[in-house]
């Protein structure tokens, strides 16, 4: 002898209830491993292979292929290269500022290029196979006009740094744009997102894993063009990583040319690995691009 | 609890009424309206003309619950692209009164925001304050019964709740007309079934006029007041049937059996008709 009403109540009871015991069922319980247990299972594995290089660069050294005042074995290196910190760091210091120069204006043009292009028809039939086309140009062949635009000054290596990365940026956020699913953009439209509101809250996001990747790609470019240019624009009393390589080569010091070497190899390994390696892993884990069960 | 969350949304869409009755409900005010009067699609270019709907009327009153069913090539999504104003006919006039929300087949959630993200995005773009739209999605995820998981990400959610969370998306736009592109077609049986439950529900308590598309006769039949059967290529109404029996119903019950029996028995003809070409 229920009522309507309250018949209806306990419908919605039940269903509430069944709804509650099927999300109960389909959430899958997956604890996540701790942090540190995280940590050292992506550290182990890259420690091994330093050591793995370390040992055969030292087997070479005692084959006696070269003599060891030109290709010294690694405890002489490492011994140099603690010796030099100071200097090293100090020259780090000069090369990493350019390249943050160089790489946020390069993020800058590249950001702005890539949108126009990727919305603008007319732009991207003039400019898209360009900026791909530019992508392969070697940067160290940009130096000799760049010297004469630029003398040398900081600002040949810019002009280079930017060239070199700028078309990265651009081509990353591109195809992020390029590959968004139409359901995506059609959903925005049915939500109220037209004209730069859709730009701010679907076509950006959804393209930012791919400008993340582009990004990436770009800071490696910037990384080679930089101290490609530090070693041909040689800028009187300003000490950085390539005038230190370039000076170590002159004045014939192998120990220390091999520790800049190593300088500039973890400095451009660590910035992609922990800077855009970090930001892009924690893009695919929120976006759900990560198999967990793969990867735990 | 569940309860009390329920009594607290009585305030979102329309106002609780019968349909058919008078007052201020949305059949008085004519709000949720929709008039779908001798519409032409056609795609292409005038050479290769494709023609996806040809001259088609449907009318939804107020509050009403409309299937609309058809095979492969009738135009389904034509249809709903037209009344969303994603689309232009190219021929006659469709008329919604007051606003019309969509959901697709797919929850089309955006992964890079959590569920309650998702569901705020239509109040931010309306441009409800930070306060009054953080309440309302509270709401709405009760409403669904995902409250608990507001702060899980699409990707950490079930299809079933996904297509919930997209339900109260849609919803949260105070839409008076829900158009609905086969939302429950990649789910389970299950699933399926309770949240038939789920939009009945919703749909009464809201006072929405729904229209749904789906190649299910029987979830159409389960569903609405009314099914209407499209032709394919072009897509066309040639048949309307109006569903007497008496809720709740079950998708498993004879009375929905034999009247999508009825109902299948007229679309396999019209699929036939197109093999014989």
């Amino acid at each position: 002898m229920a009522s309507p009403e309250t018949g209806a109540r306990t419908q919605a009871a039940r269903i509430d209830a069944e709804l509650a015991g099927l999300d109960a069922l389909e959430i899958e319980l997956r604890p996540r491993r701790s942090l540190a247990a995280r940590v050292w299972s992506q550290v182990w594995p890259k420690v091994l292979a330093v050591g793995i290089f370390i040992g055969f660069w030292q087997v070479v050294v005692w084959s006696g292929w070269k003599p060891e005042f030109l290709l010294p074995g690694p405890a002489k290196v490492f011994s140099t290269l603690f010796d030099n910190f100071g200097d090293l760091i100090g020259a780090a210091g000069t090369t990493l500022g350019r390249a943050a120069q160089g790489f946020g204006l390069a993020i800058v043009i590249g950001s702005i290029l890539g949108a126009l292009v990727a919305r603008v028809r007319v732009l991207r039939a003039a400019f898209g196979s360009l900026i791909t086309g530019l992508q392969t140009m070697p940067s160290i062949a940009w130096f000799p006009l760049a010297i004469l635009l630029f003398k040398l000054t900081n600002g040949a290596i810019l002009f280079v740094v930017v060239l070199g990365a700028a078309p990265s940026i651009a081509n990353g956020l591109i195809s992020g744009i390029d590959t968004i699913p139409p359901l995506w953009l059609r959903a925005g439209r049915v939500l109220g997102a037209r004209g730069v509101t859709a730009f701010r809250h679907v076509i950006l996001p959804a393209a930012l894993p791919a400008f993340v990747a582009g990004l990436k790609q770009g800071w490696a470019f910037a990384w080679r063009s930089l101290l490609a240019g530090e070693l041909l624009v040689l800028i009187p009393g300003k000490t950085s990583l390539g005038e230190q390589l370039d000076n170590a080569r002159q004045t014939f010091q192998p120990p220390l040319l091999i520790a800049v070497m190593i300088v500039i190899l973890v400095i451009g390994v660590l910035v992609d690995e922990l800077l855009f390696g970090t930001v892009e892993r924690a893009i695919r884990r929120r976006y759900g691009l990560i198999d967990e069960a793969a990867t735990a | 609890m569940t309860v009390a969350a329920r009594a607290m949304i009585s305030d979102v869409g329309a106002p609780v009424e019968p349909s058919g009755a008078g007052g201020t409900g949305p059949a008085a005010t004519g709000r949720g309206r929709v008039r779908i009067a001798e519409v032409s699609k056609v795609y292409g270019d005038a050479a290769n003309p494709v023609r996806a709907l040809d001259r088609l009327t449907l009318d939804a009153e107020p509050g009403g619950f409309v299937c609309v069913v058809g095979a492969s090539g009738c135009g389904k999504s034509t249809l709903l692209n037209l009344v969303a104003g994603l689309d232009r006919p190219s021929a006659g006039v469709v008329d919604v009164e007051g606003r019309a929300t969509l959901m697709f087949q797919e929850p089309a959630l955006f992964p890079w925001l959590t569920a309650a993200r998702n569901v705020e995005l239509p109040l931010r773009l309306d441009g409800l304050a930070r306060t009054e739209r953080r309440a309302r999605v509270d709401e709405l995820l009760a409403m669904v019964h995902l409250h608990e998981f507001a702060l899980k990400r699409p990707h950490e959610l079930s299809g079933g709740m996904r297509q919930r969370v997209a339900l109260a998306r849609a919803l949260g736009q105070r839409a008076d007309v829900l158009l609905m592109d086969e939302p429950f077609g990649a789910l389970d049986a299950m699933t399926r079934d309770v949240l038939h439950d789920e939009v009945e529900r919703i749909w009464r308590d809201a006072g929405l006029t729904v229209l749904f598309v789906t190649h299910n006769v029987r979830e159409a039949v389960r569903l609405g007041d009314r099914v209407v059967l499209l032709s394919s290529r072009p897509g066309r109404v040639i048949a309307e049937f109006p569903v007497e029996i008496e809720r709740p119903r079950r998708i498993d019950s004879p009375a929905v059996a034999t009247l999508a029996a009825t109902i299948t028995d007229q679309l396999r003809a019209e699929v036939t008709r197109h093999g014989e070409s």
